[in-house]
């Protein structure tokens, strides 16, 4: 036990916390855990905010019977996914129909390695960061296979063919704008880029701006492809005629029932998160606050500071708002007294967040998951926005207009480089 | 890996045998990982786990095997094959108890940072004919593909 | 602990090697077949990475990663000429595949 007590000890006060850098299974451990336990929050939060944000779209209220305006609805969706029968069809092959939601959450909660969320909060850092975190995502597309097959029926077999096809096809436009981010990287003095995740937000740092900026328009058409790209990889609207309940009365999880289900829906969530977390650290400049030299200086250092306590006040604000407006019936009291404390738990978790200290190691990652929450907030956007697309119309616009907007963009942006390197600042 | 190959070459069921081999083959790039290759280890694992492999899954599921499942599974000519491969294991054993004194031991080089620059630089200065050629090999091999499996050319 | 040495990694290499062509000859599925032959590149793949180890020199790793590309240009072709094949025949064995002209 003292043993336990001195190690952790002698670990805090080393004064460079790079990630990893203990070496060690206790704190990468520790990390690890971290990271799935705010990757679970994340997902259960996208899961309400989702149907909140989506009935507000179409002009109506979404759960609030649950708890507070819906808030326990999440977990009434676990208990009962976790209490239905697990039910195999009888001619599938039980093992690939077993091992395939374990794959494909294997793959989209294996990436969160490489994440970065501030300059040393990292699980580790792979300087082939943005190579693994694409090429694991691209194992899901196995695991989709795999439950497509396994279902033994027509219709998961087909939406699974559609499904893989799918995310092969925009996997490449995909490679394409990472390629081009990257290229962007190498603008330094020594003229070496990087694939590691946190090396390319600092290459963001170093260069002083944001690479959805540089070389206007090239960075943004290259977001602009990656954001289409990753909408399609992850098979969400207006892309998810594969899973659409109208369309193949949901594609390849047909057959799964509740936990399998969970796993696949779970998978499909945090694979959003991941994508959402790529894009922020390639074009969006992961966890660095915005405006980092325009508006420099300690005074705009500490105004940008006290975002996260402001955040989570005015959230708290919210709460109390809606306590006061919940209706005077004795029936609601248990919700009313829910919802003000659930308030009073943001207000506080607002003013600790003001203390110094904290606020100051909180800073990366509060801005990481802002701008990620933002990709979340698109992508719900979308689903309540656009009509779906034909999977033929879907196909062409991967190969037809999204791979030669990426090459002509990656050529662009390889021959402006070259001459800003080269001939206008030697 | 060795499971995993054994696994390939002795299931009835393509399937089976496909996800053996993506086993082996993610367990080589954590391989090429230990011998510090890690921008192999990640192109192994984007095109050969995530690619090629989705392409084998792909075929598979159109060629209907069923049919093919309840025939017998080993060629008869067998015995032959396994004499053939006997023999070349002899020969490798061979070779590699001439001993170590042919392969010179590691000598530990020093952890590199910079792997996929330097291969960049290798692969674009100095292999630069065999980039481009096999850039051409890979747009013949789709032509070929396309036409190979269409209905009518 | 063992020390690892090349030899265990060329050893591991060649055993894959006969794997792959205990595969390729004694299997009459044809996609069998081809997944053997995905084995025995990779058993050169890994002999081709073990060698860069040693000499230092990061070629290996470039025929490498030729050979990945190489591999997966030869699949699809294979899988090609297989698709053809089997929507004449119905079959995917290969000792059916005994008539030069049909």
């Amino acid at each position: 036990m003292h043993e336990i007590i001195r190690y952790i000890e002698s670990y805090l006060k080393t004064k460079d916390l790079t990630p990893g850098a203990a070496g060690n299974m206790f704190w990468v451990l520790v990390y690890i855990m971290l990271v799935f336990a705010g990757l679970s929050v994340a997902v259960i939060a996208m899961n309400w905010l989702e149907r909140k944000i989506l009935a507000h779209m179409q002009v109506r209220l979404g759960p609030m019977r649950v708890g507070p305006h819906g808030l326990l609805q999440p977990i009434a969706d676990a208990i009962k996914l976790l209490l239905k029968e697990d039910i195999m069809p009888t001619e599938a092959d039980g093992f690939v129909f077993w091992m395939a939601p374990f794959i494909v959450v294997l793959a989209a909660f294996t990436v969160f390695v490489v994440v970065p969320f501030g300059p040393t909060h990292a699980i580790t850092d792979m300087n082939i960061g943005i190579l693994f975190m694409l090429g694991v995502s691209s194992l899901s597309v196995l695991g989709i296979v795999m439950a497509g097959w396994a279902s033994n029926s027509h219709y998961p077999l087909i939406g699974a063919l559609r499904s893989s096809a799918q995310m092969v096809s925009y996997e490449v436009a995909m490679g394409l704008a990472v390629v081009s981010a990257i290229l962007m990287t190498s603008l330094n003095a020594t003229g070496t880029g990087t694939l590691s995740m946190i090396g390319i937000v600092q290459a963001q740092q170093a260069q002083g701006e944001w690479f959805i900026f540089k070389f206007f328009p090239l960075g943004l058409i290259a977001f602009f492809i990656f954001a289409v790209a990753m909408v399609a990889e992850t098979n969400r609207a207006p892309f998810d005629l594969a899973e659409a309940e109208s369309e193949l009365t949901a594609g390849f999880h047909t057959e799964y029932s509740g936990f399998r289900w969970s796993l696949f829906f779970l998978a499909e969530y945090s694979a959003m998160i991941a994508v959402s977390s790529i894009a922020v650290t390639l074009w969006l400049g992961g966890w660095l606050r915005p405006f980092p030299n325009l508006l420099n200086g300690a005074t705009w250092d500490l105004v940008f500071s006290l975002f996260p306590g402001v955040t989570f006040l005015f959230f708290a604000a919210i709460c109390f708002y809606n306590t006061v407006r919940m209706p005077k019936h004795p029936l609601f009291r248990i919700q009313t007294i829910g919802l003000a404390g659930f308030g009073f738990v943001l207000a506080l978790i607002g003013m600790v967040l003001f203390v110094p200290a904290v606020s100051m190691r909180v800073q990366d990652i509060f801005w990481f998951s802002a701008k990620v929450a933002g990709f979340m907030y698109m992508y719900i956007w979308y689903r309540g926005t656009f009509p779906r697309y034909r999977f033929d119309q879907l196909m062409q616009m991967g190969w037809k207009v999204l791979l030669p907007l990426g090459l002509g963009v990656l050529v662009l942006t390889a021959s402006v480089a070259l001459l800003q390197q080269k001939i206008w600042h030697p | 890996m060795l499971i995993g190959g054994i696994m390939v070459i002795t299931r009835k069921n393509p399937v089976h045998s496909a996800l053996a081999l993506i086993v082996t083959l993610l367990a080589q790039a954590s391989i090429y990982l230990m011998l510090y290759a890690p921008f192999v280890a990640g192109v192994q694992i984007i095109l050969y786990a995530g690619g090629i492999m989705v392409l084998f899954l792909f075929v598979i599921m159109l060629v209907s095997i069923d049919r093919s499942m309840k025939e017998r599974q080993f060629n008869s000519q067998w015995v032959v094959g396994l004499i053939a491969a006997t023999a070349l294991g002899g020969l490798f054993i061979a070779v590699y108890t001439k001993g170590p004194s042919i392969f010179p031991d590691h000598v530990l080089p020093i952890v590199e940072n910079d792997n996929t620059q330097k291969i960049a630089t290798m692969l674009y200065g100095q292999y630069m004919f065999a980039f481009e050629i096999a850039s051409l090999l890979l747009l013949v091999a789709i032509i070929g593909a396309v036409v190979m499996a269409k209905k009518k050319i | 602990m063992l020390h690892i040495t090349t030899l265990h990694y060329l050893v591991l290499g060649a055993a894959l090697f006969l794997l792959g062509v205990i595969g390729v000859l004694t299997r009459r599925n044809v996609v069998i077949v081809l997944m053997s032959i995905e084995l025995i590149l990779n058993a050169v793949n890994l002999n081709l990475v073990a060698f860069s180890r040693i000499w230092g020199g990061l070629h290996g790793q470039v025929f490498a990663i030729f050979v990945i590309t190489d591999a997966a240009a030869e699949a699809a072709v294979g899988l090609g000429i297989l698709i053809a094949f089997f929507r004449n025949k119905e079959t995917v064995n290969i000792d059916e595949v005994n008539l030069l002209k049909w």
